[in-house]
C-alpha cells in the first residue's frame, strides 16, 4: 500500500515541503513522516501540523487537498510515483531525476525546472517557466517529459537542453526562450516572441502563431520526417498527434544567431 | 596572553626550520620574549607557521560584488553559513559574501589579504565591504595604469606631476599601493583597441607607449617610498605567445622593484589556441636571475569560477570565446572592469596548459621568497582551494596522478612532468606567508619574531598535505584563538593598512579643474575620508626625493 497525505489546514504563507518526495518518504515510518520538517514561511514545523498521514514506507504517494501554496513537492525525486488530487504550487518536480508525477488539477510556475528524467503529467493548466532553467543557470530541463493538458504561462521551456514539453492548450509570451535543445509541442499556439534567443531545439505549433521577424522561412508545406517518430514516442504517454499534416519551417533566432526550428502548421 | 608550547615551528623570516620552540604572545597581540602565565596551547607534535598572507586577491569592491550578483546559480549550490552567536550568515562559493570571505580565509589559516584592484571611484564601497570582512587584516591597491589624468601627464613628459597625481590618488582612495593593469590597453579599449606590445603608441595618444607607463610607474612607486612596489598585471594577458610581451615588460622594469601579478597568465608560448604551450622555463629563468622582482602564481585549479579583472578588453574576448555571461562596469576614465563566469576543464588543452603553468612557476622559480601562492582569486580558482595547490606542490606522485588525466597531446607543451622538486614545509611557509608579507612591506606579518603580530596557524601533522592545510587545528589572530578544532570561536574586526605618500600640496588645485572636466561626481565627494576606513593603520612613506 502507498502513503496518503491530506492537507488539513490551509497555510497562510507559502509552505515549502520538499520532504514530500518518494525518496524521503519511502524509508520513513508513519511517526517519522509526521516529524519531517516543513517550512511555513520562516517557521520550521512538523509535517503533521498540515497533513493527515496514512500509510508508511512506500514510494507510491497520494496527496489530496488544495495545495496551491505548497511548494517544492517532488523536488529531486528519483523514483516512485506522486499522485496529486487538487491544485499544486510552484516548483513541483524541480530537479527531478526519475519517476512519475500526476496532477489532477492546476499547477504553479517552475514545474519540472532543471529536471533530468522522468514524467510530469498535469491534467489542468500550469504556470510559467515549465522545464526552465533557474535564474542564472545555463540549462533548463535535460530530459524527461512534461505534459500539460491545459494552457501554460510565460517562458515555457526557457533554456531547456533536451526532453519534451507538450502543452495541450496555449502558452503565453517567450515560449522556448533561449532554448538550447529538446522539443516543445504547442496544441493551441502561443502568444508573442516564441523562440526568442533560441539556439537550437524544436518548437512545433499545431496552430498558427506570430513568428518573430528574426526567424527566416526555410520551407513551406513540409512534412518533417521525424513527426511519425515523435508521434510514436508520445502514444505511450497518451498523447495523439494529428497525422499527415504539413508545416511551415522557420529557422532562428537569427539575432543570436541560432539554428533552432520553429514548425507552424500550414494554413 | 597566550603561550604555544612544543610545536615544530616553521618561521622562514627567522630561519627556523622545524625546530621545537615555544611562542609567547603578549596582551597587545604581539610576540614577546617574556613568558606569560595565561592560556597555554600544547602544540606538541603539531606544526606551527605564521598566518597566511594573500598578496593578490579580489574580495571586495564593485567588481566582485557584480560577480556575486551575476552568479545566482552558484549561490544555490554552494556552502551556506548559518548565523550563530559568533558568526554572521553568508554564502561561500565562487565569489563568497563579505563575512563568509573572512571566515573562509581564517578557517584556512590566512590572516592577511591584499585586495589587488580598486578603482578610486569605488574605493569608498570597497572600504565598507572590507569592514565587513572579519578576522583578517586587509590592504588595497589603486588601479593607476589607465588613469587618463595620469596618462596625460606622462604623455606631456611631466614626470614629477605624474608622481604627485599618483600619490594624490593613493591618498584619495586610502589605499596601500599601486596596481597597474594592462598598461595603456584598457585606455585603448575605449577607442576599440588594445595594447599588446610595449613599444607602439597607445590609441588616443601621440607618443605614450605601454613601456613608458611601466617604467615610469615603477619608478614613481619607488620614489614615493611605497611599502609595496608597483603591482603589475602585464599587457597581453592570457594570449598564446605572450611570453615575449612579459619578458619585454620585465626589461622595462630593470633597476626598479616590482611585483608581477598572476604570472601564470603571462607565460605562454605558441601562436594560437592550438599551439599554446608553457613558456614558464624562460620566465622562471628571468626571476631566478633578478631577485628584486617578486611574483604570485595565479595558479589555475580545475572547476567552476568567475573571472573578474580591470582588463576590460580581455574579458570581452573571453566572453566571445565562451559565449557565457559577460558583465562590464564603466569606471569612467580610471580603468575598465569585466566579469565572465568560467569553467576550467582538465579535458580542455588550453586549460590544462594553464593548470600546469601555474605549478611550474611555483616549482621552477628557485626562491620561495620570490613566488607566492595565489590563484588570483577568483580568476584561476577560489582562494579556499589553496590547500589543493599546496598538495600538488608537496607531492610529485599526486602531480603525476593529476597529469595522467590531462589530454594526451599535452606532452610536449608542458614541463611539469619533468620537475622533481617537492615543496618542503619551509617552502610552503615562505610562499604562503613570509614571502608575500615581505613583498607587501608588512614587516610585522609572516614573522614569528619578537614584536611581530601574533598571527599563527597550527596544524595537526597529517600524511595528506591537502587535508592538513585545509583544516588547521588552531588559528590565532593577534593572540586571540579564532579557530579551534574547526569551529570559529571569535570573529574580531581586522585592520586596514593604508599608505600616505607625500605629494605637493598644490596637487589638489591642479586636480580640481581636470577632475571637474571629466568626472561625473563632485570633486569634494571623491576622496575617501579617513573615518570611513575601519581600523586604519597608516604607513608613512619614506620619500627619497622630497624629504
Amino acid at each position: 500500500m502507498g502513503i496518503k497525505l491530506t492537507l488539513i489546514r490551509q497555510p497562510t504563507v507559502p509552505l515549502e515541503a520538499e520532504v514530500l518526495c518518494p525518496d524521503t518518504l519511502a524509508d520513513c515510518s508513519a511517526d517519522e513522516i509526521a516529524q519531517l520538517t516543513i517550512y511555513h514561511g520562516k517557521r520550521q514545523l512538523p509535517l503533521s501540523d498540515f497533513f493527515e498521514i496514512e500509510g508508511e514506507k512506500s514510494d507510491e504517494i497520494e496527496i489530496h487537498g488544495d495545495l496551491k501554496k505548497v511548494r517544492w513537492i517532488g523536488r529531486g525525486m528519483s523514483r516512485g510515483r506522486l499522485k496529486i488530487q487538487g491544485d499544486v504550487g510552484m516548483h513541483l518536480g524541480a530537479y527531478m531525476r526519475d519517476g512519475l508525477i500526476e496532477v489532477k488539477g492546476d499547477a504553479g510556475d517552475w514545474i519540472g525546472a532543471e529536471m533530468k528524467k522522468g514524467t510530469i503529467r498535469i491534467d489542468g493548466n500550469a504556470g510559467g517557466q515549465i522545464g526552465a532553467a533557474y535564474r542564472g543557470s545555463r540549462r533548463g530541463m535535460r530530459g524527461g517529459l512534461i505534459h500539460v493538458t491545459g494552457s501554460a504561462g510565460l517562458e515555457v521551456g526557457m533554456r531547456m537542453r533536451r526532453g519534451i514539453i507538450v502543452i495541450g492548450g496555449s502558452t503565453r509570451d517567450f515560449t522556448g526562450l533561449q532554448m538550447k535543445g529538446g522539443t516543445i509541442l504547442l496544441g493551441e499556439g502561443a502568444e508573442i516572441r516564441t523562440g526568442a534567443w533560441m539556439n537550437r531545439g524544436t518548437i512545433i505549433s499545431l496552430k498558427a502563431l506570430e513568428v518573430m521577424p528574426t526567424f527566416g522561412i526555410a520551407i513551406r508545406q513540409f512534412t518533417p520526417p521525424f513527426m511519425p517518430l515523435l508521434a510514436k514516442a508520445l502514444v505511450s504517454e497518451g498523447i495523439t498527434l494529428p497525422e499527415n499534416k504539413s508545416f511551415d519551417l522557420y529557422n532562428g533566432d537569427l539575432a543570436v544567431p541560432g539554428r533552432g526550428e520553429l514548425l507552424v502548421l500550414s494554413s | 596572553m597566550l603561550r604555544i608550547t612544543g610545536g615544530k615551528v616553521y618561521d622562514p623570516a627567522n630561519k627556523i626550520d622545524g625546530q621545537i620552540k615555544d611562542l609567547n604572545i603578549d596582551a597587545d597581540g604581539k610576540f614577546s620574549d617574556g613568558q606569560c602565565d595565561s592560556r597555554t596551547i600544547d602544540a606538541t607534535g603539531m606544526i606551527v607557521m605564521p598566518g597566511g598572507v594573500d598578496v593578490h586577491t579580489h574580495v571586495a569592491g564593485g567588481a566582485i560584488n557584480f560577480a556575486r550578483a551575476m552568479t545566482p546559480e552558484d549561490h544555490r549550490r554552494t556552502q551556506a553559513f548559518i548565523r550563530t552567536k559568533t558568526r554572521r550568515s553568508g554564502l561561500g562559493g565562487m565569489a563568497p559574501t563579505t563575512f563568509a570571505t573572512g571566515y573562509l580565509y581564517a578557517g584556512m589559516g590566512w590572516t592577511t589579504v591584499n585586495e589587488a584592484a580598486v578603482p578610486v571611484l569605488s574605493a569608498r564601497h570597497t572600504h565598507e565591504e572590507l569592514a565587513d570582512i572579519p578576522i583578517v587584516d586587509k590592504s588595497t591597491l589603486t588601479l593607476m595604469a589607465n588613469n587618463e589624468i595620469m596618462l596625460d601627464q606622462m604623455e606631456a613628459g611631466e614626470y614629477e606631476r605624474a608622481r604627485d597625481v599618483v600619490a594624490w590618488y593613493i591618498w584619495a582612495a586610502k589605499s596601500y599601493g599601486v596596481k597597474a593593469v594592462n598598461p595603456g590597453g584598457v585606455a585603448a579599449w575605449k577607442w576599440g583597441g588594445d595594447a599588446r606590445n610595449l613599444s607602439s603608441p597607445i590609441e588616443g595618444y601621440n607618443k605614450l607607449t605601454p613601456g613608458t607607463i611601466v617604467t615610469q610607474l615603477a619608478r614613481i612607486c619607488d620614489d614615493l617610498g611605497l611599502p609595496h612596489p608597483m603591482h603589475l598585471h602585464c599587457n597581453d594577458l592570457g594570449a598564446p605567445g605572450n611570453i615575449k610581451t612579459t619578458l619585454d615588460t620585465l626589461k622595462h622594469l630593470e633597476g626598479s622593484r616590482a611585483h608581477i601579478a598572476h604570472s601564470q597568465y603571462h607565460a605562454y608560448g605558441g601562436d594560437g589556441w592550438e599551439t599554446i604551450c608553457s613558456a614558464t622555463a624562460e620566465l622562471a629563468e628571468y626571476f631566478n636571475s633578478h631577485p628584486n622582482i617578486t611574483t604570485d602564481a595565479g595558479a589555475v585549479i580545475f572547476g567552476d569560477t568567475v573571472t573578474i579583472t580591470a582588463d576590460g578588453p580581455w574579458q570581452h574576448l573571453l566572453y566571445k570565446l565562451t559565449g557565457r555571461k559577460w558583465g562590464n562596469l564603466d569606471v569612467e576614465n580610471e580603468t575598465g572592469c569585466g566579469i565572465v563566469p568560467y569553467t576550467y576543464r582538465p579535458s580542455n588543452l588550453v586549460n590544462a596548459v594553464q593548470w600546469a603553468c601555474g605549478l611550474e612557476l611555483l616549482l621552477l622559480i628557485q626562491s620561495p621568497w620570490q613566488v607566492f601562492l595565489s590563484t588570483d582569486h577568483p580568476n584561476g580558482g577560489c582562494f579556499w582551494r589553496y590547500p589543493e595547490i599546496i598538495k600538488l606542490l608537496m607531492s610529485r606522485d599526486f602531480r603525476d596522478e593529476c597529469i595522467k588525466k590531462l589530454p594526451s597531446n599535452i606532452k610536449n607543451k608542458i614541463v611539469l612532468p619533468e620537475i622533481a622538486r617537492e615543496y618542503t614545509l619551509m617552502d610552503v611557509a615562505t610562499s604562503m606567508s613570509a614571502g608575500p608579507a615581505r613583498a607587501l612591506g608588512l614587516k610585522q606579518k609572516g614573522n614569528l619574531g619578537t614584536g611581530c603580530d601574533g598571527d599563527v596557524v597550527i596544524y595537526d601533522q597529517e600524511d595528506d598535505p591537502g587535508e592538513m592545510f585545509a583544516h588547521p587545528r588552531y588559528v590565532i589572530k593577534a593572540g586571540e584563538v579564532i579557530i579551534d578544532d574547526g569551529e570559529i570561536r571569535e570573529a574580531p574586526d581586522g585592520r586596514e593598512y593604508i599608505a600616505k605618500p607625500f605629494y605637493d600640496p598644490a596637487t589638489n588645485d591642479f586636480m580640481r579643474p581636470l577632475f571637474e572636466d571629466c568626472y561625473t561626481m563632485q570633486f569634494e565627494n571623491y576622496p575617501v575620508e579617513i573615518e570611513r576606513v575601519h581600523g586604519a593603520s597608516i604607513h608613512d612613506c619614506k620619500n627619497d626625493q622630497d624629504s
